[in-house]
């Protein structure tokens, strides 16, 4: 043996080499780690832009009065400015030092962007004011801000107050005197509104179910048979009833509505232009530029508050967004409890029962192949298999005595979750997959040596060891599911839904009603709106809030699979 | 080298064996194969009742193949074929219509790597227990203690029965597989080198228990460690390339080989 061993002295000693530029540093880590930085510089870039958006948009702004050059005064807030070449027709018309001034700044002036508001008086909500234009700038105390349930905010003085016979000057009104009356005023609007929608609804909801009894037996009967007609019969009683609590609750309301209608408000914008208003059509008014922090710090929650709890007015620019929220929870909720047992029971005949061959790899090709499906697509499909076919079954079986309106023949909150389900099913298969083939031999062996069964292995050691990775797979899908828009424009969002789908109202929870949706909100107020830059600082609004939704289910699910984890700290040794 | 090649068709070597109780398994001419590889060659080994038997060997010699074969483990493997028999208290375990989760409660198995389950420490003990559907808490904590005492545990873990048990050492795993094992009660115990995975100390106390658990289950051991088969069991049996080569007492087969392939295998020449 020693014999082929080679003898110590022969070894060559190391000849010195030039090693190749590459060796010496690393240039590929630049790369990668640039590519890191910009993707991170973007991705945080973008959340502090709707952050900063988002938190600063209810904060109560100064107003300003512009005395303009042509005499004309304007009021608002400023919102931006921007610097731009004014045309030679518009220097044209300004007296003759002004041009001058553009001149010499190279043809350049800077334009301040407005929110005048009085749309019902301009016909616009913002205005450009260049500032050649601007005489004079000055901040007035007694400027008011008042925000409005029609029309948009209103930016001008307070003129005068009349409670029926009663005429307050405004110098002879009081802040408290004025505050209580606005209180009273609103209160008296909700009143309206809770008999009109909640009472009334309520009749008008058994009014209906009533005759569609009617209908039901005469769909069953016969028109005209005797039962039929017994029905009738009944019904027009108790249908008569229901008119009387109608016509009661109807002159309740217009009782409260004329009371409503003798309380009006007068208000002025700066050039003096007066608008008569009812007083509870006011929603919040402040004057902003004698508001100390306290007071802007009121306003600011007061309008979170209001756009956290509130519906929608004014075409969704104003008031607030409870039902989209609503309506995002409920159906992401709906899909996540329809898609896990759907996705983890396919993902575990795929993994543990099939055998694994072509067709169970075919199988999975496809499976994850239909994860790059446009999602629009999958909206075509709910709309056409669930609601038209589905749906319309449904309502011939069940809802006939509605026909031909439909119930669940049309898109709905069913419809819409049941439709991301499937868009979303495949991210869950696969990190089911993934999960259940992670969860070692040595276990499930152990598990079969106790006389378990394979059910009983799977239920009792498999499924729970493999729990975190289908939970990250079911957050994937959340988050995908929660901030899709596309295919839920067809199977059920709908631009202005204030009927919640769940309520307290028998069955309480309303598979077959249309909903509102952030993502559809953000789509409808930045872009379909008769004023988009009105509803600009809505979206940033809703696009922080839809952030902050889908943000809050993650760490939700997230601290789920973080307590399942640690139950199973120590799995590797 | 050349003294062993002569042995090639000898046969298997019995040593007399006097069990006080019997035979618990008996093996009989049984041969396995994976697919078209045979694994397991006519192998015929009578298991003695409440004894410790360690199956001995090289890597790839089939002892895990066997051990694996008694309770059916291998079942799960696809192109599995075997001929020949294995009886459980003379019942027949490879014959049609043989009930392989009843089988399968009747002998508790102890893997290489400790598997405990993603569960508390007490779940883990009464899991054959809660696979029966067991759920009266009385019968569920006394099997509990008494698993634990006799997998010398017990006072280890007392405090943290509710806490995970993949929160245990290696070793503590290790016996607490052994008293998931012994809580169903079973008949016979397998262990598929239990102290593999295992640092010196815990090898012990995993030693001092199979010593202790002698004589109340009928023990059988695969082990690598020659040292570690001449100190638990009482009856050795040595497999080579599929075959079983040499079966008798321990000492024997330790002291006094008939074949000198076994002489070479036990004194470390070749393994």
């Amino acid at each position: 043996m020693s014999g082929r061993e080679a003898p110590l002295d022969r070894i060559a000693p190391p000849r010195p080499r030039r090693a190749d530029l590459r060796s010496q540093g690393e240039p590929e880590r630049w790369a990668m780690g640039g590519a890191l930085a910009l993707g991170i510089v973007l991705i945080v870039g973008f959340l502090l832009l709707v952050l900063w958006n988002g938190v600063t948009t209810f904060w109560p702004r100064p107003l300003v009065e512009l005395e303009l050059v042509d005499g004309s005064r304007v009021a608002g807030e400023p919102t931006r400015s921007e610097t731009f070449e004014p045309s030679d027709a518009q220097l044209g018309a300004l007296a003759p030092a002004q041009p001058e001034r553009v001149a010499a700044a190279g043809g350049s002036a800077t334009r301040v962007l407005y929110r005048v508001g009085n749309f019902d008086l301009y016909g616009e909500d913002f205005r450009w004011v260049s500032d050649f234009e601007v005489a004079a700038r000055t901040t007035p105390a007694d400027l008011w801000f008042f925000e409005r349930v029609e029309w948009g905010p209103f930016v001008g003085r307070f003129v005068r107050l009349r409670l029926g016979d009663e005429v307050l000057a405004a110098d002879a009104l009081s802040g408290e005197r004025l505050r209580a009356v606005h209180r009273a005023a609103r209160q008296r609007f909700e009143d309206i509104r809770s008999i009109e929608r909640s009472e009334i609804g309520a009749v008008n909801r058994r009014i209906e179910e009533r005759r569609l009894s009617v209908r039901a037996v005469e769909l069953a009967e016969g028109g005209g048979s005797a039962a039929h007609r017994r029905a009738e019969a009944d019904a027009a009683t108790e249908l008569a009833e229901l008119a009387r609590e109608y016509d009661g609750l109807a002159a309740r309301a217009a009782e409260l509505r004329r009371t409503d209608a003798a309380q009006l408000v007068t208000l002025a914008d700066v050039s003096g232009r007066e608008k008569e208003l009812p007083l509870s059509s006011l929603t919040r008014f402040y004057a902003p530029n004698e508001l100390g922090a306290a007071g802007k710090l009121g306003v600011y929650l007061g309008r979170w508050r209001e756009f956290l709890t509130e519906e929608p007015r004014e075409a969704n620019t104003e008031g607030g967004v409870l039902p989209a929220i609503f309506g995002t929870a409920a159906m992401t909720l709906l899909m996540v409890l329809v898609v896990t047992p759907f996705g983890v029971i396919t993902a575990l005949y795929l993994r543990e029962y099939a055998r694994q061959g072509r067709l169970v790899s075919i199988v999975r090709i496809s499976v994850n192949n239909l994860a790059g499906v446009p999602s629009i697509v999958y909206g075509v499909f709910g709309l056409g298999f669930f609601a038209y076919t589905l749906g319309v079954r449904i309502d011939e079986l069940f809802y006939a005595e509605r026909l031909p309106s439909p119930t669940f023949g049309t898109g709905g909150l069913l419809w819409a979750s049941l439709t991301l389900a499937l868009l979303t099913v495949p991210v869950v298969i696969v990190a089911t997959e993934e999960a259940l083939a992670a969860v070692p031999r040595s276990v499930r062996e152990g598990s079969l040596a106790c006389g378990a069964s394979k059910w009983q292995t799977i239920r009792r050691v498999v499924l729970p060891q493999a729990m975190p990775g289908i939970m990250t797979g079911l957050i994937l899908a959340m988050a995908r599911g929660a901030g899709e828009v596309a295919p839920l424009m067809l199977v059920g969002v709908v631009k202005l839904a204030p009927e919640l789908p769940v309520d307290g109202t028998f069955p309480f929870v309303h598979f077959e009603r249309s909903f509102m949706h952030l993502g559809f909100h953000i789509y409808d107020v930045g872009f379909q709106s008769r004023n988009s830059e009105a509803g600009k600082p809505m979206v940033f609004v809703t696009t922080l809030l839809l952030i902050a939704l889908i943000f809050a289910m993650n760490v939700t699910a997230i601290g789920i699979r973080a307590r399942l984890k640690r139950r199973f700290a120590g799995a590797q040794f | 080298m050349d003294r062993v090649s002569r042995e090639e068709d000898e046969g298997t070597a019995y040593h007399p064996i006097e069990g006080p109780q019997g035979s618990a398994l008996e093996v009989e001419k049984f041969s396995l194969w994976y697919g078209e590889k045979q694994a397991l060659t006519e192998i015929t080994l009578d298991v003695q009742r409440g004894l410790v038997t360690s199956l001995i060997g090289p890597s790839g010699c089939g002892k895990s193949t066997l051990l694996r074969s008694l309770n059916r483990m291998n079942d799960l493997i696809d192109g599995l074929r075997t001929s020949g028999h294995v009886r459980l208290d003379g019942e027949e375990i490879y014959g049609p219509g043989v009930d392989v989760i009843a089988l399968r409660k009747r002998m508790g198995m102890v893997f290489q790597k400790p598997n405990p389950f993603p569960m508390s420490v007490a779940e883990n003990v009464v899991y054959p227990l809660r696979v029966d559907g067991v759920r009266d808490r009385r019968v569920l904590d006394e099997t509990v203690e008494r698993a634990l005492q006799a997998s010398a545990l017990w006072d280890e873990v007392k405090d943290r029965l509710g806490e995970s048990a993949l929160g245990l050492s290696g070793g503590q795993q290790q016996r607490l597989c052994i008293a998931r094992a012994i809580a169903g009660d079973p008949e016979v115990l397998l262990m598929d080198e239990p102290c593999s995975a295992l640092d010196p100390i815990a090898t012990s106390k995993i030693e001092e228990l199979i010593a202790a658990l002698r004589g109340r289950y009928t023990i059988l051991i695969v082990t690598h460690n020659m040292q570690q088969a001449a100190r638990v069991s009482d009856n050795t049996a040595f497999m080579y390339l599929g075959r079983l080569i040499e079966y008798g007492e321990t000492e024997k087969v330790f002291v006094a080989p008939k074949l000198q392939r076994t002489q070479d295998y036990v004194t470390g020449r070749f393994g």
